[in-house]
């Protein structure tokens, strides 16, 4: 389970890697979504993996058996922002086509 | 008198100033000013009042707890000292806004000089009342910003700007340096409170780190009172209208400078550092400033640098350390502001009658101005320190303590003589201000060939201040003398030393050192006549060697030559290089502890491999990379790709038992869709081109790219791996999980943190969110899009065409065909869709889900419409008002914070019970759920705000210049 998962990440991260450092500003805003996936299942993660723990508080479950709330409430919000970022990268990708005439990420093409 | 009333004094100016500031747009002339010089009044009768409170060294204190976990308070404190000073801000401020009255001209912007200059008064009172340190050195800098903008109030003047620049720059340094130093008297003391640290003299005199906060703060004051070396930006700040000459620059800004000095007298002098570096700043200034001013031609200007030598005195008695240095230190500060206050106010009538200030254009104007005149010559009598005068008392005391002998140096025995010439040159240019402006021939070319006095309430500034000088220098005893023994009282305590104000001391050596400067100043001005009658500006040799220019010169070397050499050779304004930069930094961050401190990557053995899970992930890596791969030519698959990613995510989170994770994950899964989709309409396809990577560079940077991308994911891999299988220590969770019921009423744990425990955390979430929102708001209203994308996409251009071929179909028949059926179930599914809202949101605190989650579904509700009917049919039938919603969440988010104030708790405390409801039964009500609604609210908002304003360019029109270019490509 965590080698599976563990492995996921690193591929999510690495695409995502390889992706924020490519010239076009699509490529940018695709990476950033696999990085953030990344981001939020290693966060997750740190708080340990478990399967079919029960998902709310019930009486007489020792405490140990649930999942670690932390971590979920952190990654949560970052979901939400994450979408909010998106969406502020893309207006601002899109402006910046219509502004310079080009998808690059300098807003004119390298030599 | 009760303490809270200071509060009223500080707060008095600032309010003054916003309600003048209220009619910046208005032509007011008569009402600001009427404002200034009714808060300057009663700021001058509440300062007056509270003058019993403070005699025999009595301090009045008024403390809120402010952050009193740092130890630090909001203090307000009010001794014999700063009354004093106090006084002379607000009556000085009230006889300046009079003044102003009639100084500024109809074509001046009048509410904005007013509304800074109260700013300004209640800076300086700030200053003045501090009980605390650091508070002080807020307001100390707030003093250096307003007379900034007071400076440069004449902004379409170029010496105005550069004026006000110098001066910000100087004094913003300063006040720099002073906070470091508070800082360090702080860390010394072990507390920010005045009265702790005045105190603690001894333990700061000892203490390793006294040099370091002597210099810092002295660097503080010494720019404030534009003393050597950085006096030059005073006569550069003359630009600035006289009114704020007159009260800036001679009664209170650069007072600021000595007026710290004296207050932090009992904390910091004594030593022979102290002495030393104030000594040679205080004298040298003294000197030089004197020099200086003889040579002026303007007549701001000789005052500039005459308040800089008087400064420059103030300073030097204060670094002799004596208690009655610094009585004479106390009282010159107040006799000084008098005269030069009125000498400025007189200059400015004169500049106001004739057009000009250049003193070898002036002559004569006697005939004229017999009254002002009249007033200016007993003024320019207090400068040079006449007898029967105010300056004279305070000068015979320098002069005595010159001659005594304090610490035993150089800088010490040549004090009597120095103090004698700088004397000499200040009954000498006191002499050329009046000589030549008001007698000798008449002048010839004025701007302004007619002058006449000023109406009656533009002198009766004058007059008073003049009127204090004469009082003063006569029945010293009757007038200024309690008030100055109260303040001397406050600062030196125990120590006061006995001093007679008398105006006749005897025959004595100081009064023998007052004749020979006043006969050497006389001599040394006729001696100089001719030659100043048509020399240039400025003193022989030094008129070549300007600080000003150095500054300058320094100022364009480290902001301009430095920034360009570092930015041209370590940084670069291209993207690529600079994610690559984090990119590296990221992965040694993670990569060099570990390395360091021993980090064996001996893995734990793979275990309990489920083989659904594993097919599962082998699609999600697969998307990943295939987005990646794709990202570039096939944004449409790209989508979609990580469309699969954040799928197989979500899986995860459900399998993994996080299903509140899982919906969140899912719903933003859909609108990210959503949003992107409509994105891909405004950028224009990109066409496969030839490769680049051709070229060996082209490919050899892919390369590096490539092995940084690797190198990520592989010590993402390893890490990730290592943290999941170590055992979980005992963490924070155990708090959360053992107190979620118990305290926050509700079992589901997630969503009691977000909304409970973590309130606050959220609180700035959805704040965030909403800024988000409006800024995508803000950007799309301006959007200018690609000019290839602006005709219609292709598809419709087919379906049009099409439709039109057809002679019995309409426009848009087509797609509205073929989604027929969809769009039925879509407009049907809107109340489900918001029951199932609303549902979600219901038991979000005690089952998965929540106002995240809640909210984001609401959203796409909304959202289903427009796609079912497009945006015209759905905006003809619903009507959102985002805004309305972001605006609502946040209110009621932050209301329900507030709320536990009511009952005594801390923000965001939240309480919780039981409700029962007829037929529904019993439901959790906690004053969280409230919270969670606005979360909701906000959340709606935003993603409809978001998604709409990206969807609203497809019905906006363009002006289409390149449109025949599109139908082409």
């Amino acid at each position: 389970m965590e080698f599976i998962l563990s492995l996921g990440i690193g591929v999510m991260t690495g695409s995502g890697v390889w992706l924020i450092l490519r010239p076009r500003t699509y490529q940018v805003i695709i990476g950033l979504s696999l990085l953030s996936y990344a981001v939020n299942l290693f966060i997750f993660g740190v708080g340990g993996l478990k399967v079919n723990a029960p998902a709310v508080l019930q009486d007489g479950v020792d405490i140990s058996a649930y999942t670690d709330p932390v971590p979920q409430a952190l990654v949560l919000t970052a979901i939400v922002i994450g979408f909010a970022t998106t969406a502020l990268f893309l207006v601002v990708l899109l402006a910046a086509r219509g502004l310079t005439g080009t998808d690059h990420v300098d807003g004119r093409e390298q030599p | 008198m009760p303490e809270y009333l200071l509060l009223l004094l500080l707060v008095l100016p600032f309010a003054g100033s916003l309600a003048i500031a209220s009619l910046l747009r208005t032509a007011a002339r008569t009402l600001p000013s009427w404002l200034a010089g009714g808060v300057a009044l009663l700021a001058t009768i509440l300062t007056a009042s509270y003058y019993p409170s403070v005699t025999n060294g009595k301090v009045v204190r008024y403390e809120i707890a402010w952050l009193p976990e740092l130890g630090l308070n909001f203090t307000l404190r009010l001794d014999g000292f700063a009354w004093l000073f106090t006084m002379l801000v607000t009556a000085i401020g009230f006889l300046v806004v009079l003044y102003a009255r009639y100084y500024m001209s109809a074509e001046d912007p009048i509410p904005r000089f007013f509304s800074f200059l109260l700013a300004f008064m209640g800076a300086m009172l700030g200053v003045v009342l501090s009980g605390n340190i650091i508070l002080l050195s807020i307001f100390w800098e707030l003093t250096s910003i307003f007379s900034f903008l007071l400076i440069g109030y004449w902004y379409h003047n170029a010496n105005a700007r550069d004026g006000a620049r110098m001066a910000l720059t100087i004094t913003g340094i300063g006040g720099f340096c002073l906070l470091v130093g508070f800082l360090l008297i702080g860390h010394i003391v072990g507390s920010y409170d005045l009265d702790r640290v005045l105190a603690s003299g001894d333990i700061i005199r000892e203490h390793p780190l006294y040099l370091p906060a002597l210099v810092l703060i002295l660097i503080g004051a010494l720019t404030k009172s534009a003393q050597f070396p950085f006096h030059f930006w005073l006569p550069n700040a003359m630009a600035a209208p006289t009114p704020v000459s007159a009260y800036l620059h001679s009664a209170t800004m650069v007072k600021a400078g000595v007026f710290l000095l004296v207050r932090l007298w009992p904390a910091l002098s004594g030593t022979f550092e102290w002495f030393w570096l104030v000594g040679f700043a205080g004298i040298s200034t003294l000197l030089l400033g004197a020099y200086f001013a003889i040579f002026q031609r303007d007549l701001k200007g000789l005052l500039a640098y005459s308040t800089i030598s008087h400064l420059g005195l103030i300073t030097t008695l204060l670094s002799l350390g004596s208690p009655l240095a610094a009585v004479a230190a106390i009282f010159h500060m107040v006799n000084h502001a008098t005269f030069k206050a009125s000498l400025f106010m007189a200059a400015g009538i004169i500049d106001h009658e004739t057009g000009t200030r250049d003193m070898q254009k002036l002559s004569g104007l006697f005939r004229y101005l017999p009254y002002t005149a009249s007033l200016a010559m007993v003024a320019c009598a207090a400068m040079a320190g006449v007898p029967l005068l105010n300056g004279f008392l305070s000068k015979e005391m320098f002069f005595a303590e010159a001659v005594e002998t304090h610490a035993d140096s150089i800088l010490d025995q040549a004090l009597p003589y120095i103090a004698t010439l700088a004397g000499a040159f200040s009954v000498a240019y006191s002499i050329r201000f009046i000589h030549t402006v008001f007698f000798g021939p008449p002048p010839t070319d004025l701007p302004k060939p007619h002058p006449h006095e000023p109406p009656r309430w533009m002198r009766f500034p004058v007059e008073s201040l003049v009127f204090a000088c004469l009082i003063v220098g006569i029945v010293p005893g009757l007038s200024i003398g309690p008030f100055l023994h109260t303040a001397v009282l406050s600062v030196l305590g125990p120590e006061t030393p006995y001093y007679s104000l008398a105006v006749w001391h005897g025959f004595n050596l100081p009064l023998v050192m007052s004749i020979v400067a006043m006969l050497g100043g006389a001599a040394l001005y006729f001696a100089l006549h001719n030659y100043l009658a048509r020399c240039e500006d400025g003193p022989p040799i030094f008129r070549h060697l300007r600080g000003q220019r150095i500054f300058e010169r320094i100022l364009v070397t480290v902001s301009w030559k430095w920034a360009r050499w570092l930015e041209t050779n370590i940084g670069t304004r291209r993207l690529q290089p600079q994610l690559r930069i984090v990119a590296v930094v990221a992965f040694l961050a993670a990569f060099l502890p570990l390395h360091l401190s021993g980090f064996d990557a001996k893995l734990p053995p793979v275990r309990g491999v489920d083989p659904a899970f594993v097919m599962l992930w082998i699609i999600g890596m697969l998307s990943a990379l295939a987005a990646a791969f794709l990202a570039k030519y096939h944004r449409f698959a790209a989508l979609l790709l990580i469309g699969g990613s954040g799928i197989v995510t979500c899986v995860t989170f459900a399998w993994l038992s996080a299903p509140d994770l899982a919906i969140t994950q899912l719903l933003v899964e859909i609108v990210t869709t959503v949003l992107l989709l409509l994105g891909l309409r405004w950028l224009p396809k990109r066409l496969d081109k030839i490769d680049e990577s051709a070229t060996f560079s082209a490919r050899l940077r892919r390369l590096r790219d490539f092995a940084i991308a690797v190198a990520c994911g592989v010590g993402m891999s390893i890490l990730a791996y290592t943290v999941m299988t170590l055992p979980v220590p005992d963490t924070i969770a155990n708090f959360f999980l053992e107190r979620a019921y118990s305290e926050g009423g509700g079992r589901n744990v997630v969503n009691v943190i977000l909304v409970d425990f973590r309130g606050f955390d959220t609180m700035g979430e959805i704040a965030v969110l909403g800024i988000v929102a409006l800024t995508v708001f803000a950007l799309l209203r301006r959007f200018r899009p690609a000019t290839e994308s602006i005709g219609l996409p292709e598809q419709q251009r087919i379906q049009n065409a099409y439709d039109d071929a057809q002679p019995e179909r309409n426009k848009g028949d087509t797609v509205r065909d073929y989604l027929f059926v969809p769009s039925v179930v879509m407009q049907w599914l809107f109340p489900v869709v918001i029951t199932f809202a609303i549902y979600l949101f219901m038991r979000g605190h005690d089952l998965p889900g929540g106002g995240f989650a809640a909210g984001i579904t609401m959203a796409i509700a909304f959202l289903l419409q427009y796609l079912a009917g497009g945006t015209r049919w759905a905006e003809d039938r619903l009507r959102i008002l985002p805004l309305r919603w972001i605006a609502f969440g946040l209110l009621i988010a932050a209301a329900t914070g507030a709320g536990s104030w009511f009952f005594g708790y801390p923000f965001l405390t939240s309480h919780s019970q039981y409700l029962t409801l007829p037929l529904i039964g019993k439901v959790p009500t906690a004053s969280a759920l409230l919270f969670d609604l606005g979360v909701f609210s906000l959340v709606v908002g935003a993603t409809v705000l978001i998604l709409i304003a990206i969807a609203h360019q497809s019905i906006r029109t363009y002006r289409v210049k390149a449109a025949p270019k599109t139908e082409d490509a």
